[in-house]
């Protein structure tokens, strides 16, 4: 279910149409979408199936499989074959079946390649097992008396509370009034609330299943495709045309909620339906270390021809010089007439031998080890949330060492950084403030103080918690301004209530702010207990009290604020109305002035301390007033043109006026740990970018709460501007500012940025939407980057999730830096997707961004064990292990290089091919496979202490072209020594009884052997941490060797095939000459591994922040739910669920140690830290 | 590798979005195994001054007595070397190599006079030498049938087309088949001890035990067993070209004749260099109290059969004693001591840096 990128971005796009200033931006995209759809159309017939056949539609049956059993084995292997290594290897394979050319059996390639295929082969089979047993689960399913699979278009289907929806159906009508219906999109896409879809008006009343059954209209709507949020299409029935849009659409993968039944067309089936218009291919990300592997085998490929041309040239001078004298010993093949075909046929010999520079297990074992990382995330209990039951999962499974590389964070601020929870926290009644605590840690806040309500309020929120007993007594006493106060708060809001039992209130709350506040209210003896169209009924100190509710005033984004009108039970009609504060203090009556300069204050007050605020007011209405308003009112609700605006002129003209109660402020709180995840972070050198879609205030304020900003920066450079111009001058003017201090170019990774730390000057830029757009135009946008990675901290308020994508792209094009996006909602999938690496939080807002996302979590903290521990080994691992493999490789294969120029350049191998088929998969395999699983340098706690040490993977420095030629050449060192000792070695000498030991078998198994022995050394000096896996791989690999070449080397079996050789010719002699090369090998090592280096350790300074900032206030609602509660639709909607996104502020301040450490060689930090 | 994103687990909702109403909500807590935390019991080896300076010493000390121990061993060991190539007019070859072509019945004899400094006591092992000698081109070594050497009889008369073109004459099994067999090593060493009265007296030569026990006991058969007739088993085949006799009259002795005949054994062990020495006869000691090979002058006379001046080869014949560690090789010997040495060296000079810069690294100690 993880759709195109583009799609999310409409999807996105459109949910935050209503959110999003920048309109230009937002029109330009909505042409864009509209282009392909009237192509072609489609034409169903209800109740029609002959007619409805003509089109061949696809039926409901689903096929997500790929194979089945008689198409596995060809289509498999095709698929397999598509990947150009397997081809390579069959290409090698079937030139080693031309007798002039291979100088191997088949069975050296196949082998290996049968191996590796037939693994591959085996997964794919079990992935596609399930895929079957998925597919024909819910093929089967039932609907009524039917299974999914046969239904088709054109029927009229119905479906059942709680159930699935089984295609893309016309709502036709519903056992709900005014055929709505409600559904859950959790499965599209990821949002758990609920949503409502409404059938159009002349079907609703086909109620009846005869009704129904009688239908004809014909439906002519779009093609398949995979637009969740569109849909557009004509009805036409009894002559008359009805227009369809996606308000009239059940789609597959929805489940209907809160509605008994409801009967639908089917429209698109199976394959067609937006759900599975979706799920297309996913793209697959690469990482850094795959790409440089890939340039590094081309190179070996260029290498390896290299190779086989001078050998070749070796063949045809020799050839020419020597073999064509030596003819009368030894003839020319048959086809061979001259040298040059000779040496033309050795070239491709030499591709064939040579060929193990990069041999197939290579990838394989790549794959394996990735994999093997990724159980290890899945298994970390440290990255466990007990709380939501939720274990880390690595959803892809190749990126892993890619995690010990990154170098940006691009984050979401709700939900990721914030935990969306919302809690009442201070107020402010008529000039008077309550809320005990100014500044408070997190952690240390004690029960002991906390307010218990339940002996004056029996309907009172056990898990609400409020520190200031000032309030409740103000309440007790009946101060009246303290009751209209949390009278408004029980009245002012869209909230639902359910009541499940006598006094056992759950509230549905669209935003959690309302929830807080409301829940407050219920705590203070404001209950707020049911609601019909027209009635609002609380319990008011123990008081039942219904008020009959006249209109809401909904909330938009442009007002930013709501209104009730109510009337009580005396028959006074009053306004209710919280908003912004800075929208509502404009609408005040001028009598308000003291008090309102006096909760000003106040409101700044909170504001520094990151809560989110509100201001309270209300107004008296008059009979006349409220029917003169009413009137008008009415008449701008009617009006077809502009009735946003006439509503909102309306509204305008009533909200004036006021008197102010007071304000709220709500926490908003952080998630656990996540300053400490920031600045353990930063110390690691990765900067962290905070893309959120909240108002620049609140955004600002979560960056000072998580330690983002502190106020020891030089300069927070604000960035706002509305013109082109007016943003690259205040761009330059940062990067101005930035540039005197460190130097003109933009600070090169390790040296300047280390420099910046210690100088005083840090800087931090915030920017908004609007000038972000301006500032990702081409021209501008080389500046914008060079002044956002001189700060040291980036926030991006106002942002769309396209501009998230675009900003991370930015950095991917011009920094060539690892990039890593973490998220919780919808909004974030854009980023999510476009990073190298994508995290999903899996929080409360559905799964969608969880199901785009590499790896996923429930807590912002795990990001540090992730990325310091789990990313760290895997690049560290993959390295290490990478380094290995190439080592070995080239110490393997070079020496059949040398022995080129001793055999005439005839392609004879210096091992017996048995030992060539056997090396890289079971003499040398696993013991570099342990070592790339199990290996660790230091424990995961240094790692976490010692930031500093995830460097040398942000700069790539433990495995990039130098490295590999090092590993080069220390090979070909290794393949010199085993070829050229052994020569001298061997050359004159004898066994004690006088038999010459200079034979080629004997040759052939001594080097193999020390070939074995050497590379087991290195595996040995190279694996740091010894577990049980690492000794029973390293000593067994050693111990089937031998036992694999004596069992080789035995009569019993050259009885059997006489034609394979024989013999067990490994004197003590030779094994002298092993010892000697293996530890010839042994003293480079050494020397190169002890090199004395120092590291430094500084103590860090402390750190504290005070001082002040305007905080603004961010109301998180979505329009709408007013209408629906004054119309009444939404009554029987008893469980709604709403999670929307919060926006929020929490302002903790930390005291923390800020430790800086810094090492010179991060290497020989890492031994010296483990002693 | 590409999977389609869908699943049917995606759409039945079993992703489970957290929260408190999932009921019986399986505990998803990995299990807390040492494996799985990976806090697997491992043992950490760090490589510093205090291991790594004493293993380069003991590397040092105990190579270097070995080395000795080798190279003293060596060079007692007596070996003389003689090039009978003949391409030198002063050559008492040069007349049999210039005439020489295969297809020659008659064979061409030289002697060549040669003198002994030292006595050679024990057992002296005689080798001919080749030089230039591709024994290990690609096509050379795998131009043989294993099954036929074995004795197996429809290898015999239908041998392995790795054979080609030695394989068959005239629609006739070559036996034994194959360019390394055709090119039989067939020049004849005879050793002559020139008294000091004058006589000249023949050595002994034995011509057994020469070969790889393995390869003459299992590798190598007759066909139809060791005690067939081998005249009538070879019925059939033809010798290889370049032979004057077939295989079957190699030696008068059944046990070291057809493809059991050690000379021929011993050439069908391929060298693997194109400069090699292959044991042609054992001298053995007879008398305990004179040395095998007394000191004074020896007389070599060749049967020149074998061409190697058409691809510029030489041939030497090779006299030497052996030791517990084989022949003369001074090479394993001093290779011993460079790499003892080599450590021992880089032992000395990092213990210096150690002394001199280490205490800098102890003083750095990581502070919590």
């Amino acid at each position: 279910m993880r759709l195109a990128l583009d799609i999310i971005t409409l999807v996105c796009m459109c949910e935050y149409v209503c959110v999003h200033v920048c309109v230009c931006v937002c029109t330009a995209l909505q042409n864009d979408q509209s282009f392909d759809f009237k192509k072609e159309e489609r034409r169903v017939r209800a109740n029609d199936r002959e007619y409805n056949e003509k089109f061949q539609y696809a039926s409901n049956c689903i096929m997500t499989s790929k194979y089945n059993i008689i198409t596995f084995l060809p289509v498999n292997l095709f698929e397999q074959f598509q990947e150009v290594a397997n081809t390579y290897f069959l290409f090698l394979l079937i030139l080693q079946l031309i007798p002039q050319i291979s100088s191997l059996s088949w069975f050296t390639t196949i082998v290996p390649l049968a191996l590796v295929l037939s693994i591959t082969a085996v997964k794919d089979a079990t992935d596609d097992y399930f895929r079957h047993k998925s597919d024909n689960q819910v093929n089967n399913r039932q609907l009524q008396n039917e299974k999914w699979m046969n239904v088709r278009v054109g029927d009229i289907i119905k479906l059942e509370n709680n159930q699935f929806v089984a295609a893309d159906l016309l709502l036709l009508s519903s056992t709900e009034p005014h055929g709505l219906c409600y559904i859950e999109t959790a499965e599209l896409d990821g949002e758990t609330n609920m949503k409502v879809r409404q059938s159009v008006s002349v079907t609703s009343e086909l109620g009846d299943p005869n009704n129904l059954a009688s239908f004809d209209g014909e439906v002519v709507c779009e093609p398949p495709n995979n637009k969740l949020d569109r849909f557009s299409g004509t009805l036409y029935w009894r002559e008359k045309k009805y227009s369809l849009t996606n308000q009239n659409m059940l789609l597959r993968g929805c489940v209907l909620r809160n509605t008994e039944a409801c009967y639908g067309l089917v429209i698109f089936a199976g394959p067609d339906t937006k759900l599975m218009q979706n799920s297309g291919r996913t793209k697959f990300k690469r990482t850094s270390i795959d790409r440089l592997m890939n340039t590094l085998v081309l190179w070996i490929f260029g290498f390896l021809v290299c190779m086989g041309m001078i050998l070749a040239v070796g063949n045809a001078g020799w050839e020419k010089e020597v073999g064509s004298l030596f003819q009368s010993y030894l003839a020319w093949d048959t086809p061979v007439n001259n040298f040059l075909f000779s040496a033309f046929l050795s070239f491709w010999s030499y591709v064939i031998i040579l060929n193990t520079v990069v041999p197939i297990s290579l990838y394989v074992s790549v794959e394996v080890i990735r994999l093997g990382h990724s159980y290890f995330i899945n298994w970390d209990q440290q990255m466990f949330c007990s709380q939501c039951n939720t274990a880390a999962e690595a959803r892809t499974t190749t990126l892993n060492e890619e995690l010990g590389q990154v170098e940006y964070i691009f984050s979401d601020k709700t939900g990721t950084l914030t935990q969306n929870i919302m809690t009442f926290n201070k107020c402010s009644i008529n000039g008077q403030s309550y809320g005990a605590y100014q500044y408070f840690l997190i952690n240390h806040r004690s029960h002991a103080c906390m307010l218990d309500f339940t002996p004056f309020n029996p309907l009172a929120d056990p898990d609400f918690c409020f520190y200031d007993d000032k309030l409740l007594e103000s309440v007790k006493v009946g101060d009246s301004c303290t009751h209209e106060f949390f009278r408004l708060l029980s009245l002012c809001h869209t909230v639902m209530s359910e009541e499940k039992s006598e006094g056992e209130l759950v509230y549905k709350a669209q935003s959690p702010d309302e929830g807080a506040l409301v829940t407050a209210a219920r705590n203070f003896g404001f209950v707020f207990r049911s609601r019909t169209p027209g009635t609002i009924t609380t319990t008011e100190m123990g008081r039942t009290v219904t008020y009959s509710l006249l209109a809401i005033l909904d909330f938009n984004n442009i007002r930013k604020r709501m209104s009730v009108i109510v009337r009580n039970p005396e028959g006074r009609i009053r306004l209710y109305c919280k908003g912004a504060d800075t929208v509502l203090l404009e609408r005040l009556h001028p009598c308000n002035q003291e008090v309102m300069s006096i909760t000003s204050d106040h409101l700044n007050e909170y504001a520094t301390d990151g809560l989110r605020t509100l201001a309270l007011a209300y107004r008296d209405l008059s009979e006349d007033e409220w029917e003169a308003w009413s009137e008008s009112h009415r008449f701008a609700d009617k009006a077809t043109d502009c009735r946003e605006d006439r509503l909102a002129a309306a509204y305008e003209e009533i909200e004036q006026n006021m008197m102010l109660l007071g304000a709220t402020a709500i926490e908003d709180k952080l998630q656990e740990g996540v300053p400490e995840t920031i600045a353990v972070l930063s110390l690691a050198n990765i900067k962290i970018w905070v893309l959120t879609g909240d108002k620049q205030e609140t955004a600002v304020n979560i960056g000072y709460s998580c330690k983002m900003l502190t106020d020891d920066m030089t300069e927070v450079f604000i960035i706002s501007g509305h013109t082109v111009q007016s943003v690259r001058q205040e761009l330059r003017r940062g990067g101005g500012v930035g540039k005197q201090l460190h130097g003109s170019p933009p600070p090169p990774p390790l040296p300047l940025s280390n420099l910046m730390d210690n100088i005083s000057g840090e800087f931090a830029l915030v920017i908004n939407g609007h000038s972000l757009a301006h500032a990702l135009e081409a021209d501008m946008e080389a500046e914008f980057v060079s002044t956002a990675c001189a700060c040291k901290a980036v926030i991006c308020c106002r942002v769309t999730p396209l501009q998230k994508a675009q900003v991370v792209e930015l950095i991917k094009k011009h920094k060539k830096a690892v990039t890593l996006a973490i998220g919780d909602g919808a909004n974030d999938i854009s980023m999510i997707k476009s990073a190298h690496i994508g995290v999903g939080i899996s929080g409360q807002e559905g799964i969608q961004a969880v199901l785009a996302s590499d790896y996923s979590f429930s807590q912002f903290r795990f990001l540090q064990r992730l990325l310091l521990v789990h990313g760290r080994w895997s690049y560290l691992r993959m390295c290490r292990f990478l380094c290995y493999f190439f080592y070995k490789n080239f110490a393997f294969t070079m020496v059949h290089f040398w022995f080129g120029f001793f055999c005439g350049f005839s392609a004879q191998t210096v091992y017996d091919q048995y030992f060539i088929t056997l090396f890289n998969i079971v003499y040398t395999s696993l013991p570099v496979l342990a070592m790339g699983i199990f290996d660790q340098d230091v424990p995961d706690h240094r790692s976490l202490e010692y930031p500093k040490l995830y460097e040398p993977g942000q700069l790539n420095l433990l495995f990039n072209k130098r490295e590999f030629f090092i590993c080069i050449a220390q090979g070909i060192y290794t393949s010199v020594v085993l070829f050229f000792v052994p020569y001298a070695v061997l050359s004159n000498a004898t066994q004690s009884n006088g038999v010459p030991l200079a034979d080629y078998q004997t040759f052939a198994v001594t080097t193999a052997t020390a070939l074995v022995i050497v590379v087991s050394v290195q595996i040995v000096l190279d694996t740091g941490f010894w577990t049980v896996f690492n000794h029973v791989f390293v000593w067994g690999s050693l111990g089937s060797y031998f036992i694999i070449m004596f069992a080789l080397h035995s009569q019993t079996l050259f009885r059997i095939f006489p034609n394979q050789f024989h013999f067990v010719g490994s004197s003590l002699l030779s094994f002298l000459s092993h010892m000697c090369t293996s530890k010839t090998n042994t003293v480079i090592f050494l020397s190169r591994c002890h090199s004395a280096n120092t590291d430094f350790v500084s103590e860090g300074r402390l750190g504290a922040r005070g001082g002040s900032r305007r905080s603004g206030y961010a109301f998180a609602h979505q329009e709408g739910f007013g209408e629906l509660i004054t119309s009444g639709k939404n009554m029987r909607l008893s469980s709604l669920t709403v999670i929307k996104k919060k926006k929020n502020f929490t302002h903790t301040v930390f005291l923390s140690q800020n430790a800086s450490v810094t090492s010179g060689s991060l290497q020989e930090a890492t031994y010296r830290l483990m002693t | 590798m590409m999977a389609s994103s869908y699943s049917a687990k995606d759409e039945d909702g079993h992703i489970t979005v957290s929260g408190p109403g999932g009921g019986t909500l399986r505990n998803k807590k990995p299990e807390n195994t040492a494996f799985k935390q990976q806090r697997l019991p491992a043992w950490q080896p760090i490589l510093t001054a205090g291991t790594v300076l004493p293993a380069f010493f003991i590397i040092g000390l105990i190579f270097i007595p070995i080395g000795i121990g080798l190279y003293v061993t060596s060079n007692n060991i007596k070996e003389f070397e003689i090039d009978y190539t003949g391409d030198d007019t002063s050559s008492p070859c040069y007349n049999c190599a210039q005439n020489f072509s295969w297809n020659n019945t008659k064979s061409c004899t030289c002697i060549i006079p040669f003198q002994l400094d030292q006595p050679y006591e024990s057992n002296v092992f005689m080798y001919y030498g080749l030089s230039n000698f591709y024994q290990n081109h690609r096509r050379y070594v795998k131009s043989r049938d294993d099954s036929q050497l074995n004795g197996n009889i429809d290898s015999l008369k239908k041998p392995s087309k790795e054979c080609e073109p030695y394989a068959s004459v005239d629609n006739k099994p070559i036996a034994p088949c194959g360019a390394i067999a055709n090119s039989m090593f067939n020049d004849t060493l005879k050793l002559f001890y020139n008294d000091p009265n004058g006589t000249s007296v023949p050595i002994l030569l034995t011509s057994t035990g020469i070969a790889w026990w393995t390869d003459k006991h299992v590798k190598f058969r007759n066909p139809g067993g060791n005690n067939a007739n081998l005249t009538a088993v070879f019925q059939g085949t033809v010798k290889p070209v370049n032979w004057h006799r077939p295989v079957y009259e190699l030696d008068t002795d059944p046990e070291n004749n057809g493809f059991i005949n050690e000379d021929f054994i011993v050439w069908m062990r391929t060298a693997a260099l194109p400069t090699f020495r292959k044991l042609y006869r054992i001298i053995q000691k007879n008398n305990n109290m004179a040395p095998t090979l007394p000191r004074g002058n020896y007389t070599l006379v060749v049967d020149y059969n074998y061409p190697v001046r058409s691809f510029e080869g030489r041939k030497r014949m090779i006299l030497s004693t052996i030791s517990w560690m084989g022949g003369k090789n001074p090479f394993l010997g001093i290779a011993y001591i460079t790499v003892g040495s080599v450590c021992f060296f880089l032992g000395v000079v990092l213990l210096v840096i150690h002394h001199k810069y280490g205490n800098r690294n102890n003083s750095a100690n990581i502070s919590n």
